[in-house]
C-alpha cells in the first residue's frame, strides 16, 4: 500500500513538472500556432537565474524567505526572456509557422550552448531549503517534500490560470483567440498583445518549473530543459492543443504511467509506454483529450 | 512507387523560374555536366597531397582529413534525403535521426553481436530501416503539420531511450558499441584504407542525390511538390495525400538507414548521441542553411555544417579566440552557439539559404553594372 501511495505521489510530482512546462506550450500553440522549441530554454533560464540569485543576489538565499526571493527572481528572468523572444524574434514572423519553428529551434540550440558556455556542461548542485530534502509521511509512505512542493505549485498555477482565463478580459480574448483568431482580429482586438501575454505566462510557468525542478532533482544542468520538453510535447498532444485542463489531465496520466511502469517493469519501459499512449490517443482521438478549445 | 496509378496526373508546365535559367555565357553548354565534373574532382581528391593550412589539419590525403571529408559527405547525403521530406514535400519531421540511428545500430549489432557478413547486415538493416519508417510513418501521418512534428519527435525519443537503456544488452548503452572489424572486408578496415571509406561516402552521396533528383522529377515528385504547396487541392484532384506522403517518408527513412550503414563503417562504431533529437535538428539546420527544395543546397548545407561543427572546435580553442574577452570567447568556443546564431540569421535574411546566394549575387552584380534609372 505505501509503495502505491509513494509511486502515486512521486508520479504526481512528475506530472506537476510536465504540466508547468506543457500549459505554457499548449496556450502558445493554441493561440499563436507557434511550436516553441525554445520553451526548454525558458526553463533553463529560470533554473540558472534561481541558482545564481541564491548565491549572489542580496536578500536571496537557499532558505526561507531568501529562497522565495530567489525563485521570484528566476521566474522574472524566465518571463523577461520569453517576452523578449516573442517581441524580437517571433513577432516579425507571424503567420509563417515553419519559419517560427525554425527560429525557436535555432534559439534552443544557441541558448543551451550559451548556458553551457557560461556555466559549464556539468550539473551544478542546486540551492534548496533544508525542509525540501526531508520527507513527509503520508499513509505510511515517506514522500520527498520537493515533490509535494511541485504538486502544490502546479495546482496553484492551474487554479490561477483557469481563474485568469475564466474571469478576466484578457482571458476572454485568449480563449476567443484560440477558438477563432481571425474573428477576434476582425472585431478590432489586437491579438498580438495576447500573444505576448501568453508567451509571458508560458515563460513564467516554465521558469517556475525550472526552479522547482532544480529543487526536486537537486541539480541544474543546461540540457535539463530539452529532455523535459519532449515529454511536455507529448503531454500537449495527448491533452489537446490549446487546452489547459487537457494538459493537466494528460500530465497526470503521463506522470503516473511513467512512474508505475518504470517501477514495476524495467527502468525506461515507462518512457516507452508513454509514447505508446500517445500513439493510441492519436489513433482513437487525433485532436487530443480536449481538442482545440481553451477550456476554463 | 506503385501509388502512381494514373498516368494522366496533370503535369504542371515545366516552367523554370527566371533565376534558374542559365544566362548566356561561355560556360553555358557545360552546365549539365558540372555535377559529373564535381563528382570526378571529388573522386580523385584523395590522390592530391595538397596542404591547406587552416582549412584542414594535414594534407588532403591524410587519413584524418579524409575521414572528416567522408563524414561531411555522408551528412550531405543525409541532408539531401531529409530535404525530400522537408523541402520537397513540406513535412516537418523531427524524428529523422531514428532511421539514421537504425542504420548505424542495426549494422553494428548484426555484425558485432550476430557475426553476420557485412553485405548481409547492410541489406537487412536497410530493409529493416525502410520497414520501420513505413510502419511509424503510417501512424504518424494520421496527424498533420505541427502535431506530426511532435509525434515523430516522440517516436525518435523512444529510439533514443531504447538505445540508452540498453534492453537486452545489445546496444552497449551510454558507452556505445564499437564495430567488430574482424569480419569486415579487408579494404574497409584500418587507417590506411580510409580512402576507400571516403569513396564509399561519395558513392552514397551520389546515389542519394540521384534518387532524390529522379523522384522529384517523376510524376510522384510533382504530386509531392503539390502536397507541399496545397495539400487540399491534391485531395480534390482525387489523389490520396496520405499514400504519397507515406511513400516519401518511407523512401527518406530508407535513404537515412543506408547513410547509417556508411557512417558506422567510417566512424567504426555506434554511440548513443546519434539517436538524439539534436541530430534531427541539425539536419533541419543543414537543409535550411543550404536551401530547402533545391538540388544542391541541402548537400552543400550538410557538408558545410559538419565541416564547421568539427572545425569550430579547433577554432574555439585557437589563440585568436582565447585572446578575446571572456564574454566573447566562451560562447564562440561552443560550435552550437555559432551555428544556432548563424541559423537564426539565415532564417531572417537568407530564406533561400546558400542556394539562393548565387542568383542574389548575380542580381547585385547586374544592378551594379547597369545603374538603375532614377525613380
Amino acid at each position: 500500500m505505501d509503495t502505491i501511495v509513494l509511486l502515486t505521489l512521486t508520479g504526481l510530482g512528475l506530472a506537476a513538472l510536465y504540466f508547468l512546462v506543457a500549459s505554457g506550450l499548449s496556450l502558445v500553440f493554441g493561440l499563436a500556432d507557434v511550436l516553441n522549441f525554445a520553451h526548454g530554454l525558458f526553463l533553463g533560464v529560470g533554473a540558472y537565474a534561481t541558482w545564481w540569485a541564491a548565491g549572489n543576489l542580496p536578500g536571496a538565499g537557499a532558505d526561507g524567505l531568501g529562497f522565495l526571493v530567489a525563485v521570484a527572481f528566476g521566474v522574472a528572468a524566465g518571463t523577461l526572456v520569453a517576452v523578449l523572444v516573442e517581441l524580437v524574434l517571433i513577432r516579425p514572423l507571424y503567420s509563417r509557422t515553419i519559419e517560427q519553428v525554425l527560429v525557436t529551434v535555432g534559439l534552443s540550440l544557441a541558448g543551451v550552448a550559451l548556458l553551457q558556455a557560461t556555466w559549464g556542461a556539468d550539473a551544478r548542485p542546486f540551492p534548496r531549503p533544508d525542509w525540501t530534502r526531508q520527507v513527509t509521511s503520508i499513509l505510511g509512505a515517506n514522500v520527498p517534500n520537493g515533490g509535494l512542493l511541485l504538486i502544490i505549485a502546479a495546482v496553484v498555477v492551474l487554479g490561477a490560470l483557469l481563474a485568469f482565463l475564466r474571469w478576466t478580459r484578457y482571458g476572454l480574448v485568449i480563449r476567443a483567440g484560440v477558438e477563432n483568431r481571425e474573428m477576434v482580429t476582425a472585431l478590432g482586438i489586437d491579438v498580438r498583445k495576447a500573444f505576448t501575454l501568453v508567451f509571458a505566462i508560458g515563460g513564467a510557468a516554465a521558469a517556475l518549473a525550472g526552479a522547482l525542478g532544480g529543487v526536486y532533482f537537486g541539480t541544474v544542468s543546461p540540457g535539463q530543459g530539452g529532455s523535459l520538453l519532449i515529454f511536455a510535447f507529448i503531454v500537449v498532444v495527448i491533452g489537446g492543443m490549446g487546452s489547459v485542463v487537457g494538459s493537466a489531465y494528460a500530465a497526470v496520466a503521463v506522470g503516473l504511467l511513467q512512474q508505475f511502469v518504470n517501477y514495476y517493469g524495467t527502468s525506461g519501459l515507462g518512457d516507452v509506454c508513454v509514447v505508446g499512449l500517445l500513439a493510441v490517443v492519436l489513433l482513437l482521438r487525433p485532436q487530443g483529450i480536449a481538442g482545440k478549445v481553451a477550456t476554463a | 512507387m506503385t501509388e502512381v496509378k494514373s498516368p494522366e496526373v496533370p503535369a504542371p508546365p515545366a516552367a523554370v523560374p527566371d533565376e534558374l535559367t542559365p544566362g548566356p555565357g561561355r560556360w553555358h553548354g557545360l552546365r549539365p555536366f558540372l555535377p559529373l565534373v564535381a563528382l570526378a574532382v571529388a573522386a580523385i581528391l584523395p590522390y592530391s597531397t595538397l596542404h591547406l593550412p587552416g582549412v584542414f589539419e594535414g594534407p588532403v590525403n591524410s587519413p584524418g582529413t579524409l575521414q572528416l571529408l567522408a563524414i561531411c559527405l555522408v551528412f550531405g547525403g543525409l541532408a539531401a534525403g531529409y530535404d525530400l521530406l522537408f523541402g520537397r514535400t513540406g513535412m516537418l519531421s523531427f524524428g529523422h535521426a531514428l532511421y539514421f540511428a537504425a542504420g548505424v545500430y542495426g549494422t553494428d549489432i548484426l555484425v558485432t553481436r550476430a557475426g553476420l557478413p557485412l553485405w548481409q547486415a547492410a541489406v537487412l538493416t536497410v530493409t529493416g530501416g525502410t520497414i520501420l519508417a513505413a510502419l511509424l510513418g503510417a501512424v504518424a501521418l494520421r496527424t498533420v503539420g505541427i502535431a506530426f512534428a511532435m509525434v515523430t519527435l516522440a517516436f525518435a525519443q523512444v529510439g533514443a531511450i531504447l538505445v540508452a537503456r540498453d534492453f537486452g544488452g545489445l546496444t552497449g548503452g551510454e558507452e556505445g558499441l564499437p564495430l567488430d572489424v574482424s569480419g569486415l572486408p579487408e579494404g574497409l578496415v584500418g587507417v590506411t584504407n580510409t580512402v576507400n571509406l571516403y569513396w564509399l561516402a561519395l558513392a552514397y552521396l551520389a546515389v542519394v542525390v540521384f534518387v532524390v533528383h529522379r523522384v522529384s522529377g517523376s510524376p510522384t515528385g510533382r504530386v509531392l511538390a503539390g502536397l507541399r504547396d496545397d495539400e487540399r487541392r491534391i485531395g480534390v484532384l482525387g489523389l490520396d495525400p496520405y499514400r504519397f506522403k507515406l511513400v516519401a517518408f518511407t523512401l527518406a527513412g530508407g535513404l537515412a538507414a543506408a547513410g547509417g550503414v556508411v557512417y558506422v563503417l567510417i566512424v567504426g562504431g555506434a554511440s548513443p548521441h546519434i539517436t538524439s533529437s539534436e541530430l534531427t535538428l541539425s539536419l533541419l539546420v543543414m537543409v535550411v542553411l543550404g536551401g530547402p527544395g533545391t538540388r544542391w543546397g541541402p548537400v552543400l548545407g550538410g557538408i558545410l555544417y559538419m565541416y564547421l561543427d568539427h572545425r569550430l572546435i579547433a577554432f574555439g580553442t585557437s589563440d585568436a579566440v582565447d585572446a578575446l574577452p571572456a564574454f566573447l570567447s566562451r560562447p564562440l568556443s561552443q560550435p552550437l552557439f555559432v551555428l544556432g546564431t548563424v541559423f537564426i540569421l539565415a532564417v531572417y535574411f537568407f530564406p533561400g539559404g546558400l542556394a539562393s546566394l548565387a542568383p542574389r549575387l548575380a542580381l547585385l552584380r547586374h544592378s551594379l553594372r547597369a545603374p538603375s534609372r532614377p525613380r
